[in-house]
């Protein structure tokens, strides 16, 4: 089982090696980086590329620990008693298996995703210690331990909204995915769009890195939001010369709806295009 | 040698402990590295940093221990520079293309160089005006009004090894790297007041505990309440901001987004050194998008929490005196308008990132600790917890 990257995603060097250490120790594997680099594609292309079944696990504010392992169903139970319904006599009846629980009895070793684990209480991580260390956990109600007969491959994706605990970081190990540059961005594009014109997405690219290079940017755009502006820029059929040409009244870009995604950033860059104009004028 | 680099980075600070060092044996024992240098360093990178912030402090260290090159300077404590002031920096004096300039010129010493020369530059020419000098002089921090102590530059994007310089080490250290306060930290400190929150009246159904009691009685209904679990302490923030704060801000911004997701009555605004008849919500527009404080005493009820964050470093004129504000012309004098505050709501405190030991010697520190009635705390762990304590109380 070793990672290459896929025909779907380009892998750099260094999430290569993070991966397939991952993989061979069987540790998890945390991913951060900018929002929309693909930490979490990463794992639907492991999963993809090693051939092993994927189970996502999404993490909410409201989730907690204890739902990834099971969940005991009481309210259901209760209601089968009054019902007189036979199957109320066995409490496994009424437990819901978890995706951890799942990810451990996988009769194939799969990929289990835990997607933004920053976004849950501030506990969780903590609760999790055991469980991701040793691969097992015991079941109060049934009184049962349930063990992973194979580790499965664990990727923790997070967007740094929230700390995670030393005691949890110890455990992992850990990748940042870093903002690809010009060259692998190109080759990122090219997996995307096979047939994207050179010329389009030279300019296409021009108009992005500078838009990234403008300070003060509350939410600079990012991989994924390149894909969906070029995607939209092939779709309305956009000339690149439509993209060069540096006329200031043009300084934001056309269809920028894709890459800046709040107003007071399309506000800066009004303000940046009144400014230029401006000084032509004098 | 491999031991010999885990204490190297173990010196130069990065966390790492055995069980990761041992992580990195097995996974050489298994050759995830394959002989290959590259791979060796991806691999060691991802095993023993787990923070994207030491990423460049173990680049440091590897290319030390691994190639013999410079070492992590035995003063080079790396303080982090608030990403405002390095926006600013980084639009008005360097762009890409000078940094790859002076790089090739001779360097970072040089770079450093021409990087404190157009600082001073800087800050000649921009004397009274814009609101980084606003309050030059009046900082106890000496020379450099306004300018942080160390300086990393684009440390987020750099390749390997870049700027790791400090420079002008001033006599007081940084809180960042004193002080372990992260988010996470405060975010436990401030539950204290979370916790509080809870109790209260009986007012939520308590489902679990409803049906355990209802199956208990047979199928009898049985209803059961707790107290609402919604967070209902109301909190002000108000923030110095600009001059000699400006060394403070990544704390205070921790500060800041830790309380935001941890409260859901949440109210902020910004102040300059002390507290006059205006305040503002977005600093970029602190003269335009004005909020008067009396409105602030009249809108919001006084079971709101005040806290208080600020140097409280300034000149006691600008605290005691009409007209003592740096900025403009204050009618009413600083301290009426802290009392005022004090007057109208009963929890109220203020924390202090300078270190509570250097605090007698600053008479504006000791007169703003007067006017809160001692309720100033350090911003530390303990001075966070002291001072959840006292909002409780």
């Amino acid at each position: 089982m070793k990672f290459t990257g896929t025909d779907s995603y380009v892998a750099s060097d260094d999430l290569r090696v993070a991966v397939n250490a991952a993989i061979a120790l069987q540790r998890p594997l945390l991913i951060k980086g900018e929002p929309g680099t693909g930490k979490t594609v990463l794992a639907h292309e492991v999963a993809k590329a090693i051939g092993a079944p994927l189970i996502e696990w999404h993490i909410k504010s409201t989730t907690k620990a204890q739902q990834g392992l099971y969940e005991y169903d009481a309210v259901s139970r209760l209601r089968d008693s009054q019902l007189g319904d036979g199957r109320v006599k066995d409490i496994k009846n009424y437990i819901k298996r978890g995706k951890l629980w799942d990810a451990f009895t996988s009769e194939q070793r799969p990929v289990l995703l835990i997607d933004e684990i920053d976004k849950a209480d501030i506990e969780f991580p903590n609760d999790l210690l055991l469980e991701l260390d040793r691969m097992e956990f015991y079941v109060y109600e049934t009184q049962e331990v349930v063990k992973a007969s194979q580790r499965p491959v664990v990727m923790i994706t997070s967007n740094n909204e929230k700390e995670l605990p030393d005691a949890f970081l110890r455990r992992c190990f850990f990748h940042y995915i870093r903002f690809p540059d010009r060259e692998i961005m190109t080759q990122i594009v090219d997996v995307h769009f096979p047939d994207l014109q050179r010329n389009l997405l030279r300019e296409a690219l021009n108009i992005f890195y500078d838009i990234r290079d403008v300070p003060g940017l509350k939410k600079k755009p990012s991989t994924s939001e390149l894909l969906d502006w070029l995607k939209l820029l092939m779709v309305e059929d956009m000339p690149p010369e439509a993209l060069r040409s540096k006329d200031s009244k043009q300084l934001i870009p056309p269809l920028h709806g894709a890459l800046l995604k709040n107003e007071q950033d399309v506000h800066l860059f009004e303000r940046l295009a009144f400014m230029a104009r401006r000084e032509q004028r004098q | 040698m491999f031991a010999n680099f885990f204490l190297e980075l173990r010196q130069a600070k990065v966390p790492v402990s055995i069980k990761e060092y041992l992580a990195l044996m097995e996974a050489m024992d298994k050759g995830v590295a394959e002989y290959s240098v590259d791979d060796f360093y991806y691999l060691s990178r991802s095993v023993l940093v787990k923070d994207e912030r030491n990423l460049d402090k173990f680049d440091r260290v590897f290319g030390h221990v691994f190639k013999g090159l410079e070492a992590l300077s035995a003063e080079g404590a790396t303080a982090e520079i608030p990403e405002e002031w390095l926006r600013k920096l980084a639009e008005k004096l360097l762009t890409e293309e000078e940094k790859k300039q002076i790089e090739a010129m001779g360097g970072w010493e040089k770079l450093m160089e021409t990087l404190k020369k157009r600082l001073e530059e800087q800050q000649k020419r921009h004397q009274g005006g814009s609101k980084w000098i606003g309050t030059a002089g009046t900082s106890p921090f000496g020379a450099y009004g306004y300018n942080p102590e160390g300086v990393r530059i684009g440390q987020d994007k750099n390749r390997e090894g870049r700027a790791v310089k400090v420079w002008d080490k001033r006599e007081y250290k940084n809180l960042d790297d004193t002080v372990e306060i992260g988010t996470r930290n405060i975010k436990i400190a401030l539950r204290r007041l979370r916790k509080f929150a809870r109790e209260g009246a009986e007012v939520e159904l308590d489902m679990p505990d409803t049906i355990r009691s209802t199956a208990r009685n047979a199928g009898y209904l049985d209803i059961k309440m707790i107290p609402e679990r919604r967070n209902k302490v109301k909190l002000l923030l108000l923030f110095d901001i600009g001059g000699s704060m400006d060394a403070h801000i990544r704390v205070c911004e921790e500060l800041f987004s830790a309380a935001r997701s941890e409260f859901k009555h949440l109210e902020f605004f910004y102040f300059h050194n002390c507290l006059y008849e205006k305040l503002w919500k977005d600093n970029r527009r602190r003269h335009v998008d004005t909020y008067p404080t009396a409105q602030l005493l009249n809108t919001f009820p006084p079971d709101y929490k005040i806290i208080f964050v600020g140097d409280a470093s300034m000149s006691p004129y600008e605290i005691a005196y009409p007209g003592g504000s740096v900025e403009h012309w204050n009618e009413e004098a600083g301290q009426v308008w802290i009392q005022r505050m004090a007057d109208t709501y009963r929890s109220m405190v203020w924390l202090n990132p300078v270190p509570e030991r250097h605090w007698s010697y600053t008479p504006s520190i000791q007169l703003l600790q007067q006017l809160s009635s001692n309720r100033m705390f350090p911003l530390t762990l303990g001075g966070l917890d002291s001072a959840m304590k006292e909002l409780n109380k």
